[in-house]
């Protein structure tokens, strides 16, 4: 197995990052590959683990109002009761 | 129960009139069947002939007030109309009149059953209660004694709503086969509901302090009256196509009335036939809608919606932790794999070797490895 072109652990998302920590894992849990490539898969993984705390300690939740069209129907705020 | 006939002179009268009644009214029953009125009413017009007779109005009252009570009609009906004159005296009592369009009603709400009342009571209001007819004596005026009160057509509702999940049940759109597992790290959460209630930063608070990861989407729509059930419908679709991994619909409590848009077949189908898993939580604990029966999965409240709907960071904090571990232990029994395959072939070699010399061949000094899988060979191979 050869290390896939990978992007920065500081581009990827908590999802991104934490699927492949878990194929690093699954990788070495195979010990397919030599020696040099283990170590820096586990120091990739190592990266990806703290990307992961970090992202989990910082994130905040993003918010989107999306638009509901509605066929021929004017929309309108809903009151509640 | 015969004791307005002794109270009076008409008892004795009758007896000595008409003898051959005086068997019958000793056993009559409470009620007076109509051919015994006519005896009293004809006797009543003969009365000057014979003694002065009257009955007392306190007798009279009395009378019609334990014929009311011992209806099986009046002692527990629903009536219906529209409320006004509504007092509340620091009694705590509630006095209104309920009318249609020929008729007055005045009826009491005793302050037990005030308190107890589900419906804040006003003038001009369309409803439908329950209670039973009595006499007030001092005014001799009959009233609907309330203990319960709903929204006129309520009860409809409630019929119309009981036809209707049978109809779906039996279509099949609330098997448990058809329920599917939520994803469990969702990355964008779809939410329909009122963009001015309460449900919604309920919900939104409860997804940052457990979820902060993910993106929300919020697809606005009423949640009650009339365009409700085709926004709702509308916003399902949405969040569909804009890739949300679960939705939320949710509102916040409400009368069965404001609820209804829940109960809605279009809605309950749209829920039914979503490719994305939905999550419900509408009103309160209490409050079953046909769309929680649809849903794949059903929350008490919004706030519930949210929590069932999302995994919590403590959570997802110990499966980071967990793995890590397992990254050291994959990367550290690796190693431990090649040293051993090391060990053997050199034990092969100096097996094969003409020379006798094991320590030159393994390990040379000062390389002794360190850590964990290091101590894993020395116990394996001494």
């Amino acid at each position: 197995m050869t290390i896939p072109a990978t992007k920065p652990v500081e581009e990827l998302s908590y999802e991104e990052a934490f699927a492949e920590l878990e194929s690093i894992v699954a990788a070495l849990e195979n010990s397919q590959q030599a020696l040099e490539e283990s170590l820096a898969l586990f120091e990739r993984g190592q990266l990806l683990a703290r990307r992961c705390g970090e992202l989990l300690d910082s994130a905040e939740l993003r918010v989107q109002q999306v638009n509901v069209r509605l066929p021929g129907l004017p929309e309108q705020d809903a009151p509640e009761g | 129960m015969l004791s307005i006939y002794k109270n009076c002179s008409l008892h004795s009268l009758l007896a000595r009139v008409l003898p051959n009644l005086q068997p019958q009214i000793k056993t009559a029953p409470f009620r007076l069947t109509l051919p015994r009125k006519a005896v009293i009413l004809n006797l009543m017009e003969q009365i000057p002939l014979f003694t002065p007779l009257s009955l007392t109005v306190s007798d009279l009252t009395r009378y019609l007030r334990q014929l009311m009570e011992s209806d099986d009609v009046l002692r527990d009906v629903w009536v219906q109309g529209e409320i006004s004159n509504i007092a509340r005296p620091s009694s705590g009592h509630i006095y209104f009149t309920l009318k249609d369009q020929n008729a007055a009603l005045k009826c009491v709400i005793w302050k037990t059953n005030a308190l107890r009342l589900r419906l804040p009571l006003q003038n001009g209001m369309a409803v439908e209660a329950h209670g039973y007819i009595s006499l007030y004596e001092r005014d001799g005026a009959y009233q609907l004694y309330v203990d319960a009160a709903r929204m006129a057509g309520e009860g409809l509702l409630y019929q119309e709503f009981m036809r209707l999940k049978a109809r779906l049940e039996a279509e099949g759109l609330f098997d448990p086969e058809r329920k599917r597992a939520l994803p469990a790290r969702p990355r964008r959460i779809g939410i329909a509901t009122s963009p001015t209630g309460a449900a919604l930063q309920d919900m939104l608070n409860t997804l940052r302090r457990r979820y902060p990861l993910a993106e929300v989407l919020v697809a606005p729509c009423a949640v009650q009256g009339e365009e409700a059930p085709l926004q709702i419908v509308a916003a399902l679709g949405a969040l569909d196509r804009l890739g949300a991994d679960v939705i939320l619909l949710a509102r916040g409590g409400g009368s069965l009335e404001d609820l209804w848009a829940f109960n809605d077949e279009r809605v309950v189908r749209a829920v039914a036939a979503s490719r994305v898993p939905v999550v419900t939580g509408v009103g309160h604990e209490t409050d079953f809608t046909l769309c929680d029966f649809a849903a794949d999965l059903r929350a008490p409240t919004p706030t519930g919606a949210a929590v069932l709907a999302t995994p919590d960071k403590t959570d997802l904090l110990n499966e980071l932790n967990g793995t890590l571990r397992l990254l050291d232990g994959a990367f550290l029994d690796g190693l431990d794999l090649r040293r051993r395959g090391l060990h053997e072939t050199v034990g092969q070699l100096e097996r094969n070797s003409p020379r006798d010399d094991r320590q030159r061949a393994f390990a040379p000094a000062g390389a002794q490895p360190a850590g964990r899988a290091a101590a894993r060979i020395r116990r394996g191979h001494p």
